[in-house]
């Protein structure tokens, strides 16, 4: 079985409880993330993030939050089912690791694994797709991902 | 992993593989290549190639067609735009994300060097 890997990486001019209070703080996250979010970054917390608030057609995601090891790795499952409990099999981890570099500098990689193991029920994917397509741009992409893959190899 | 059909983890598997993506690469890059050729630009075997290449083709992402005594290998473009579009739109969204999250820290840094002796006091401890 394969794990498809997207690892991205940044080097920040910062220390390294800047950069975490970054990504951990739902006032923050609202900046360089979704328009409204609703998060503890406590393992095991259940939260939402909330896409295109400002418009007729807002997008709830479900997160949970698994593991917050200040300062050093920050990470959360999201893009399951509505409703459902997140696991490894119907949605992706995200992990963000930073690694301080000296006082004043940090290093943070985020990583999301799992996208190939998005086990949705095929009703449901078609449904998410049918309803959202291109206009959602999160979870979406990574379901017609998947989507495409399935209807094109099948003879 | 139950309900996935085998098709998807099949190209999973052909795009999650490094040699693979190279191969790709190459492919695109230069339209059209034999195994052979392909095998200069590589540090890994002709045959080890030729399996690579078979899997790719299996899974769609590549055809051969015979020219002479040569079979030459190209991308199914369409096909591996469709594989790798969402995907490069993922990763990009991460890319931008991470550079906000840099702007935001690098910002407070700034901000809390600025302010000096307060700086820490400022910032809500964001307890976990």
């Amino acid at each position: 079985m394969s794990t498809y890997t997207i690892e991205r990486d940044i080097e920040i001019e910062a220390p390294v409880d800047i950069v975490w209070r970054t990504i951990t703080e739902p006032e923050q996250i609202r900046t360089w993330f979704s328009d409204a979010v609703d998060l503890d970054a406590r393992p095991g917390a259940v939260g939402t993030l909330t896409f295109r608030a400002d418009t007729d057609d807002p997008h709830v995601v479900d997160i949970t939050v698994v593991a917050a090891e200040r300062p050093h790795r920050f990470s959360f499952r999201w893009c399951y089912p509505p409703g459902d409990h997140a696991t490894a099999e119907n949605s992706t981890l995200v992990t963000f690791t930073l690694t301080a570099d000296g006082d004043t500098r940090t290093h943070l990689r985020v990583a999301e694994t799992g996208l190939d193991q998005l086990d949705w029920p095929d009703d449901d994917k078609q449904k998410f797709v049918d309803e959202h397509g291109h206009g959602w741009q999160e979870c979406g992409d990574r379901l017609q991902a998947l989507f495409i893959a399935g209807r094109e190899s099948s003879p | 992993m139950s309900d996935q059909t085998d098709d998807d983890d099949e190209l999973w598997e052909a795009m999650a593989d490094p040699t693979r993506r190279k191969l790709l690469d190459l492919l695109v890059a230069r339209g059209q290549a034999t195994a052979t050729t392909l095998t200069a630009d590589m540090p890994v075997s002709r045959q080890a190639i030729s399996k690579h290449l078979l899997l790719l083709q299996r899974v769609g992402l590549i055809d051969s067609h015979r020219q002479g005594r040569e079979v030459r290998y190209q991308v199914r473009e369409q096909r591996l735009a469709e594989a790798t579009g969402a995907l490069s739109e993922v990763a990009n969204r991460w890319d931008r994300r991470l550079r906000a999250i840099k702007h935001l820290a690098e910002q407070a840094h700034a901000a809390g060097r600025d302010a000096g002796a307060n700086a820490d006091g400022d910032h809500r401890a964001g307890e976990v």
